[in-house]
């Protein structure tokens, strides 16, 4: 079959089609897929009818758990590109995906020790709410907006547009049609179900996902005689690099990058407006740090899974004839290691739950980020600053059409962006996370000589300098737009654009001789004493 | 939060030594996870020569139990400030609750 196909794969490099994929559309697949759906559409059901109030729209009322956010967090930050780019990484380059894998979880203690309690103790629907808090509202909650919007949209587009590809591959639909699926299904979970139903489909999702990846690891360890040593090695004797795949490669070259990209995913998590939401869904600070300690558990232990799904990857998949095309590219594509390596292990039945966990782990993603999405127009725009005599009922309709709005936009952008190259989309939006809304965010709840002044023109100057150097770098000058040279030498700038952040919110804070200023530092002392105590903070309803 | 509430809570030992433990244990915490992972991403970025070194067996380098630490630690700093604020923490908010409201 493959044979036929070598001509089509050729004139469509790195797309996949159907029909070569080399993965047959099991009933098994499409069986699983549809339990999940059904599942799903009945908690946006039962959720619809507690879903009203602006509050349980955009928090389910606070009421969630701290085991049950720390799932949903974890369910919202693995994301498919993560679970298949990772192990893909790891495929093709040993042990530099485990290097990467860290940077995604490091940010998570600093998020625990300098945010989430502070975050609930202060908020209540937004980050947003919480950078603005003392200050002039209208500025910080534009300057948010359009912050927290940019790396939504950028999230977006690179979950979309990988979504189109993957879910073509896995199920045969086209990629048009998988991106209508994708944005139907999330307009439904998120307009009717609001959080309630973004937490619980996240939550089920995060179950799959780390049943799955726990059922592939072990069934690696198991072939391995449950040795590391005998599975590193038969992996060093399968893979090309040879014993090259056991240390550090060449996937961060110069000091500068490295550093940038450390900085990037440990502060750009802390920074993200759909991880920040979450923590206005519990009841109190004491249930906000229990769900750090969860996720980050989770998150751990997944990206460890996927270091040792990638490693056998390698191992059991590499030069078997059944998961390549002839002329020795992987059959569906690159990102497909870790699907291959589920069918070897489980056949078709196992396939069908990992394609189905896939399917579960886009919708998931990307209704956090929607509802995120949608909470920024119309809590942080429209109620706060178009129309601040808005009654509840008003917003709550407002975020619903926002929500319509963005799904329909994100099917769009997927289609708009399908034969982009997307690689620098998340790497943008941790960098703009880290260096425009993590600066704002963490100085308004620490310093109290932060003013609006600073807060504006510091974060403003943070993200213009990270989208311009990320404009300037290889990833986009030159393999985007086709020039010669890149103009930045550094895959990523976080290293100057934070630095710019937070100097000059320090310097246009310090500068800021007006009346307002002043009223604004001497705010800081009854804002720390809420973030710190929870006196006066809002709590649950229930 | 009238003026009255905050001169009441600041008047209170138990406020000033929360806040002082928290801040010192945050930022222990937080010290120790960036040193932590930039520690290692220099050594990644200045010295990849070191990740060559086999530790256990004949083919297990020193970057597997250094990357299995990192994501350890990260688990178990989180587990140490819960548990620090659940035992401490806590008493101390409760105790500045119930003598201000």
């Amino acid at each position: 079959m493959s044979r036929r196909l070598i001509g089509a794969s050729l004139l469509l490099p790195g797309l996949a089609c159907a029909e070569d994929a080399g993965n047959p559309v099991s009933a098994s697949s499409i069986l699983m897929f549809l339990l999940f759906v059904g599942a799903t559409l009945y908690i946006t059901y039962w959720a619809a009818k507690r879903t009203s109030t602006a509050k349980s729209f955009y928090t389910a009322n606070g009421g969630i758990t701290g085991f049950q956010n720390g799932l949903a967090i974890a369910g919202d930050y693995m994301s498919a590109a993560s679970f298949l780019g990772i192990t893909a990484l790891v495929y093709t380059r040993g042990y530099d995906g485990l290097i990467y894998a860290i940077g995604f979880l490091v940010g998570w203690p600093v998020i625990m020790f300098l945010m989430s309690e502070r975050l609930r103790n202060l908020g209540r629907y937004t980050f947003a709410d919480v950078a603005a808090y003392r200050f002039q509202q209208t500025p910080i909650r534009v300057f948010s907006a359009v912050a927290g919007i940019a790396i939504v949209l950028l999230y977006l587009i690179a979950q979309m547009v990988g979504a189109g590809a993957l879910i073509q591959t896995l199920f045969g639909i086209s990629f048009e049609g998988a991106l209508l699926i994708v944005g139907v299904l999330i307009i439904a979970y998120v307009t009717f179900g609001g959080m309630l139903a973004t937490t619980w489909v996240q939550i089920i999702k995060a179950v799959m996902l780390l049943s799955g990846a726990s059922f592939m690891a072990a069934g690696v360890m198991w072939l391995s005689g449950f040795s590391f040593e005998t599975l590193f090695q038969s992996a060093i004797d399968k893979h090309p690099k040879g014993v090259g795949i056991m240390t550090v490669g060449g996937l961060v070259s110069d000091p500068v990058s490295a550093i940038s990209l450390g900085i990037a995913l440990m502060f750009g998590t802390a920074g993200l407006p759909h991880i920040l939401m979450r923590f206005f869904t519990v009841p109190d600070a004491k249930e906000a740090r229990k769900s750090v300690f969860y996720a980050t558990g989770f998150i751990g232990y997944f990206y460890i899974l996927t270091f040792i799904i990638g490693m056998g990857a390698i191992a059991f998949i590499l030069g078997n004839p059944a998961y390549f095309n002839a002329d020795g590219s992987m059959r569906g594509g690159d990102n497909m290691p870790a699907v291959h390596l589920a069918h070897a292990l489980g056949g078709d039945l196992f396939l069908g739950f990992i394609s189905a966990v896939a399917f579960a782990t886009i919708l998931a993603v990307v209704a956090g980020l929607t509802l995120a999405g949608a909470a920024s127009i119309s809590h942080d725009l429209y109620a706060n600053v178009i129309n601040r005599h808005a009654t509840d009922r008003q917003e709550v309709r407002v975020s619903r059409y926002a929500t319509i709005a963005l799904g329909l936009l994100a099917i769009l952008l997927g289609i708009v962006f399908q034969h982009q190259n997307i690689a620098f989309m998340v790497g943008l939006a941790f960098t703009i996370a880290a260096s425009a809304t993590f600066p704002v965010l963490l100085l308004s709840m620490s310093w109290s000589g932060m003013t609006t002044r600073g807060a504006v023109w510091g974060g403003s100057l943070g993200l213009l300098v990270a989208v311009a150097m990320v404009v300037m770098s290889p990833a986009v000058w030159v393999q985007v737009m086709g020039f010669e040279q890149a103009i930045v030498p550094y895959s990523n700038p976080a290293l100057f654009s934070v630095t710019v952040a937070f100097g000059s919110i320090w310097l246009f804070s310090v500068t800021d001789r007006s009346e307002r200023a002043q009223a604004e530092r001497r705010a800081y002392v009854a804002q720390f004493i809420r973030s710190q105590t929870g006196i006066g903070a809002e709590g649950a309803s229930h | 939060m009238t003026p009255e509430y905050v001169e009441k809570i600041k008047a209170l030992p138990e406020y000033h030594a929360l806040v002082r433990e928290r801040r010192l244990l945050a930022s222990v915490l937080t010290g120790i996870m960036m040193l932590a992972y930039f520690g290692f991403i220099l050594l990644v970025a200045f010295v990849p020569e070191f990740f060559s070194t086999v530790v256990w067996g004949s083919v297990i380098t020193i970057g597997f139990p250094l990357g299995v630490g990192i994501i350890l630690l990260a688990f178990v700093l989180t587990g140490i400030y819960v548990r620090k604020a659940n035992q401490h923490f806590d008493v101390l908010t409760n105790t500045i609750r119930r003598a201000v409201e």
